[in-house]
């Protein structure tokens, strides 16, 4: 246990105070006498009203982490702040976000009125406030007119907004999501994914929403943290986060992209691009990003998404990346046509290309092709291994 | 087939027309072999018997419901039978549930250990639960009577309750008490509005469980009465001078009452997994 003071609350004007802040949080589980560590030391800030997701495959500590912020469970090392606060042994009732649970954990035996007031009384509020804020609740998540009905007795996207309501309607300084479409089939999930982020945006309430759904968080999300085996990989807005994918591992979990590693031929601009040389096959520049150092002889490996490659016969002006290949499949997709590329650089690689006005395929199997981006859509991630 | 051109005559009076099959049969026959020393019993109750002995029809009567009361020491009985039952029945209800909570909800150290308890104590015969609960009062120099029946019915009470609690709390999904305490609602509240009410049937079929085992207990309480005497008790006593028609009415008051008590818990069971306000 790290031995870190509660902080003050920070209300310099500046500077808006983060609605939850992790410092350096980790959290391990003893597993029959084992240690297994779930959350291996996550630093973020959400700002307030911000709509910021924690993203990754299942497993990755995200329940843990929201947990943590929610209070079900104290951190091995490391701070949770709620508004500027250290909240280190402040149980869950006393601290000031709510939690959407992915099973819903509606009450059973109350009726969706007494579920979603439920909160207010027990922070005592006065009956006629607790009748309009629930009635108005209830109205925003679209249940107004089921206020006797049983959870049992309503349709699982309804439950989900029972749930949705009794947490929201204490206005928490944040809301806590786990999942919460999870259990709904696709087209619910989508309708919901708007819905909720239209409530969202009506109440003003900072989300913090914890999803394995790429779409999902890529859709709703101010910003988004990519997290592996207890750590954040990359933090950013969406458009960052798929378009200059960070590592590898969120390269490959988030969309499709492309890897393709040569040797460094050449660094120019103080370190922060990066020519790789492929003699007569090709010729690539790629930006490398703050804090990844490159060398002159080093392998080195970037990543580019599949629709921001261009295929042709010719070579690509000077100013754009190129790289040959011979095209061993052509997929129609209907709003596009997937090209797999097998290139002369030693990497299979994806294209897509819209399907414009023309009716021809840009290439057959079998042509020898150039494939070509501007360098600024690629991203150098690092090392291949 | 049914072309409905006009409404069928009624066919009142026509006796609808039943397959007996051999399942049928079956149940009928299990029926009424269910229900006919219970017959019996209520029959007897309304028996002018005018000797000491019960067994031949002389006639109906209501002269026995009128004199229930008459004999003292049974009274007296019955009284100690219903007040053990509604003791033991409370005790054991509040300590097998919190046991039921603590072992469906807990990992803890001796959690198994007393889960296997549990088990050995309900399928313990009843008459070496009752030899060793005699040589335990003897060794710790208790005098048997009234108080010593209530600790043994309680002792074997607990173990029902809490197996029947342990598999309804088994069941909940931990969210739901989280939730509550996200919600504001501390300790001692999550237990009384979201904890107690979803495992309410649990602890209700417990309860009667533990009642009906205390009240009609003979072995065990045979063991740990000393001088006191149970309902049970005294009717096998007085069947070496001829049981009372008293006996078959009070019989008769107890099934009665178990049968209004089964009926309510069933259709309340079978309307909703609630029976209880939340406030
Ligand atoms: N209470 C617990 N006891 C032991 N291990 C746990 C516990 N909760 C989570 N873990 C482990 O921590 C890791 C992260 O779990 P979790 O935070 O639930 O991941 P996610 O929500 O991203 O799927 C998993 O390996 C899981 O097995
Ligand atoms: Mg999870």
């Amino acid at each position: 246990m790290t031995e870190t003071q509660p902080a003050p609350a920070r209300d310099d004007p500046g500077r808006a105070v983060p609605a939850i802040e992790l410092a350096g949080v980790e959290k391990a589980f003893r597993v029959h006498g084992e240690h297994v560590a779930a959350v291996r030391g996550v630093d973020l800030e959400v700002g307030q009203g911000e709509f910021f997701s924690l993203l990754g495959p299942s497993g990755c500590g995200k329940t843990t982490t929201l947990r943590m912020i929610a209070g079900f469970e104290e951190p091995t090392a490391g701070e949770v702040r709620l508004h500027g606060r250290g909240v280190t042994g402040v149980p869950p009732n006393r601290r000031d976000v709510n939690t959407v649970f992915q099973s819903y954990a509606l009450f059973p035996h109350m009726s969706v009125f007494e579920n979603v007031a439920f909160g207010l009384r027990r922070r005592g509020v006065p009956k006629g406030e607790i009748r309009a804020r629930t009635g108005a609740m209830l109205d925003l998540v679209d249940l107004a007119g089921r206020e006797r009905r049983r959870p049992s007795e309503l349709s699982g996207g309804q439950q989900q907004r029972v749930a949705l309501a009794r947490a929201l309607v204490n206005r928490p300084r944040a809301l806590l999501l786990d999942e919460p479409l999870g259990a709904l089939d696709l087209k619910l999930r989508q309708s919901m994914q708007v819905e909720l982020k239209r409530i969202q945006r009506e109440v003003g309430i900072t989300f913090l929403y914890v999803t394995h759904d790429q779409d999902e968080a890529l859709t709703m999300s101010d910003r988004i943290a990519v997290m592996n085996e207890g750590l954040i990989e990359q933090l950013g807005t969406p458009r960052e986060i798929y378009e200059r994918p960070a590592t590898r591992f969120v390269a490959g979990f988030i969309g499709t992209s492309n890897l393709l590693a040569g040797e460094v031929g050449e660094v120019t601009g103080g370190g922060s691009r990066a020519a790789l040389s492929f003699g007569p096959d090709g010729r690539v520049e790629v930006p490398v990003r703050d804090g990844l150092r490159v060398a002159v002889g080093e392998r080195l490996e970037l990543t580019i998404r599949p629709e921001k490659i261009g295929i042709g016969a010719d070579e690509p002006a000077d100013g754009l990346c190129g790289v040959r290949g011979t095209v061993t499949e052509v997929v129609y997709l209907g709003t596009s046509t997937s090209y797999n590329v097998t290139t002369s650089a030693g990497a299979d690689m994806v294209v897509f290309q819209q399907n414009a006005t023309s009716a021809d395929d840009a290439a057959a199997r079998g042509d020898g092709v150039w494939l070509s981006w501007d360098p600024l859509h690629s991203y150098a991630i690092g090392a291949p291994r | 087939m049914t072309t409905r051109t006009r409404p069928a005559p009624a066919r009142r009076g026509t006796p609808r027309r039943r397959r007996v099959d051999g399942l049928h049969a079956y149940t009928l026959l299990l029926i009424g072999w269910l229900i006919l020393p219970v017959a019996i019993m209520i029959a007897f109750g309304f028996n002018d018997v005018h000797g000491k002995q019960n067994y031949r029809w002389e006639g109906f009567t209501l002269r026995w419901y009128a004199h229930l009361l008459d004999k003292d020491d049974l009274v007296t009985a019955v009284v100690n039978s219903l007040t053990i039952a509604l003791l033991s029945t409370l005790l054991s209800t509040v300590a097998g549930t919190l046991a039921g909570l603590a072992l469906g909800r807990y990992r803890f150290r001796g959690g198994g250990a007393t889960g296997l308890l549990l088990l050995m104590a309900i399928s313990c015969p009843e008459v070496v639960m009752g030899a060793s609960l005699l040589s335990m009062f003897v060794t710790f120099g208790l005098p048997r009577g009234y108080l010593t029946i209530l600790l043994a019915h309680v002792m074997f009470s607990i173990a029902f309750v809490a197996v029947t609690v342990r598999a309804r709390v088994v069941g909940l999904d931990p969210a739901v008490e989280e939730a509550a305490r996200d919600l504001g609602a501390g300790p001692w509240t999550r237990f009384r509005l979201v904890t107690l009410p979803m495992i309410m049937p649990g602890v209700v079929a417990g309860a009667l469980l533990a009642f009906v085992l205390s009240i009609d207990d003979f072995v065990i309480t045979g063991f740990t009465s000393g001088a006191t005497v149970t309902f049970p008790l005294w009717v096998y006593g007085s069947t070496r001078t001829g049981t009372p028609p008293q006996v078959n009415v009070l019989g008769t008051l107890i099934f009665a009452v178990g049968a209004v008590v089964t009926a309510v818990t069933a259709r309340r069971g079978a309307r909703a997994p609630d029976h209880s306000r939340a406030w």
